[in-house]
Parts: C-alpha cells; sequence; structure tokens
C-alpha cells in the first residue's frame, strides 16, 4: 500500500471535495478520531476554497494535493496551484477581541487553518504556491483543553 | 443542508439542519438576509441539527448580525454540537454573541 497519494483537478468547486476527501482518506488510514477529521476537513476547506477563489482570475488552472503518511500517527500535506503568487500566512490574524461592528467580515478561514493545523507553511517555488500543512493525530498543545 | 424556519415569542428560530459550508452558505445566507429584510430582529440561531460549520457560514452570521445592530436586534445561539462549538471559540464569536443550551432559553435571552 502506498504512502503517499496524489490528486490534480482544475481549480473549481466541483473538484472542491473529492480533494478533500483524498486527504480525509490518508487520516482515516492514520486512524483519526472523528473529530480530527472534521478539524482536517475544516482546514482543507478552507485553503482549497482560498485557492478556487482567488488563484486564477484570468483563466483556468490547476490544484494539485499530495498526501504523506508520515510515522504512525501524522500526516503532511500539500497544496500547490501555478495561481498569483499568494501567501496566505502574511495576513495579520483577526481582532477577536472586536466588536460586531468593527469585526471585518473576511480573514477567519486562514485563521482557524492555523489554529487546527500544528504546522503551516508557505514557499513560492518558481510558478508554484506550495502551502505544507503537518496534521497530528492530535490538536496543537495549545487547543488540547478545548478538545 | 435543510433551513427550518418558526416563529415564536416575537422571535424567528432558524434551525439548519447538515452543514454550513462554502457550498451551502449562500442559501443561508439568504435566508438570514430574508428575514431581516421581512422586519425580524431577534434571530434565533438553533444549530442542534450542524456538525459542521466553515469560515463561510460564519461569515453569514457576522453579515447578519452586522445588518441587526442599526435595527437594535439581536442574534442568539443555541444548542452547539462539540466541532461547531470549537469553531465559534476559536473565531471569538463567544464574545460577540450570546450562547444558550436550549432554544427556549435562546428565546429567554434574545
Amino acid at each position: 500500500m502506498s504512502k503517499s497519494t496524489t490528486l490534480r483537478m482544475r481549480a473549481g468547486m466541483e473538484s472542491l471535495h473529492p480533494l478533500m476527501e483524498a486527504v480525509l482518506n490518508c487520516a482515516r488510514r492514520q486512524n483519526f478520531a472523528p473529530g480530527r477529521l472534521g478539524e482536517l476537513e475544516l482546514v482543507l476547506e478552507e485553503v482549497l476554497v482560498n485557492i478556487i477563489r482567488y488563484a486564477y482570475p484570468a483563466a483556468d488552472g490547476e490544484i494539485e494535493i499530495a498526501c504523506e503518511l508520515v510515522g504512525e500517527e501524522d500526516l503532511r500535506i500539500s497544496v500547490m496551484d501555478t495561481g498569483v503568487p499568494f501567501n496566505p500566512l502574511e495576513k495579520s490574524d483577526p481582532d477577536l477581541e472586536a466588536s460586531i461592528e468593527d469585526r471585518p467580515i473576511g480573514g477567519l478561514g486562514i485563521y482557524l487553518v492555523r489554529q487546527l493545523a500544528n504546522e503551516v507553511r508557505y514557499r513560492r517555488e518558481g510558478e508554484k504556491n506550495v502551502l505544507t500543512l503537518a496534521m497530528h493525530r492530535d490538536p496543537p498543545a495549545a487547543r488540547e483543553q478545548n478538545n | 443542508m435543510d433551513v427550518k424556519m418558526r416563529k415564536e415569542k416575537g422571535a424567528a428560530v432558524v434551525s439548519p439542519v447538515g452543514r454550513i459550508d462554502t457550498v451551502t452558505a449562500p442559501e443561508f445566507e439568504r435566508t438570514l438576509t430574508g428575514l431581516i429584510a421581512e422586519g425580524e430582529t431577534r434571530l434565533v440561531l438553533d444549530l442542534q441539527g450542524v456538525d459542521y460549520i466553515s469560515s463561510a457560514g460564519l461569515r453569514c452570521i457576522l453579515a447578519a448580525a452586522k445588518l441587526l445592530k442599526p435595527k437594535s436586534g439581536a442574534l442568539v445561539f443555541a444548542a452547539l454540537q462539540g466541532p461547531v462549538k470549537e469553531v465559534i471559540s476559536i473565531s471569538g464569536f463567544a464574545s460577540l454573541f450570546k450562547i444558550c443550551d436550549t432554544p427556549e432559553e435562546a428565546l429567554r435571552q434574545v
């Protein structure tokens, strides 16, 4: 059984669930608990929807997702596109103390990703945006008390 | 996602069932903005039947709350389930909205 899975699809909304499902299947093989699978699902939706919406403003493009099982309890996920250079990690965190009037409507997605993934990194590699995510079977330490 | 709706004690109780994600959020948002356009100012979001919410869903809720604010309206959450409770808490929504255990309690609070 292969330890890694790669899937490349058109960057369109119709690809969202197949791409998510490919990675969720990897996580099931690492025996992720249902709660952690739900968190992974959320991380994937946020990352993929960003690319589908913004990476290719002018033409069609593709998303490639690769998922590798690491050790007994980790997943390493790479998400690649050849769209406009975009580092989602440059966005500052939303002001969680702001009032309803002052809270901006956007910006929560990537914040959720940073809170739920154990590690998120971005690099521009030639013409590619490469986002790598580490997901452990257990959530990041800072969140454990809430799980 | 299905959205059930009932009016009770001068408030609208909105009960989505299923997932509130990028795909279903537009329908959910239409329900909320539709109610506000009809003049509802007190909304109870009964999330008993929701097991997944992404930032797309949070955005609809925040947008509805922004519409309610100048009308002195309110939006109260009820019956959050585990994963949804976690997302609401990470997002800081717990400091923006009242969160009740049941829709009945939310109706008293809204």
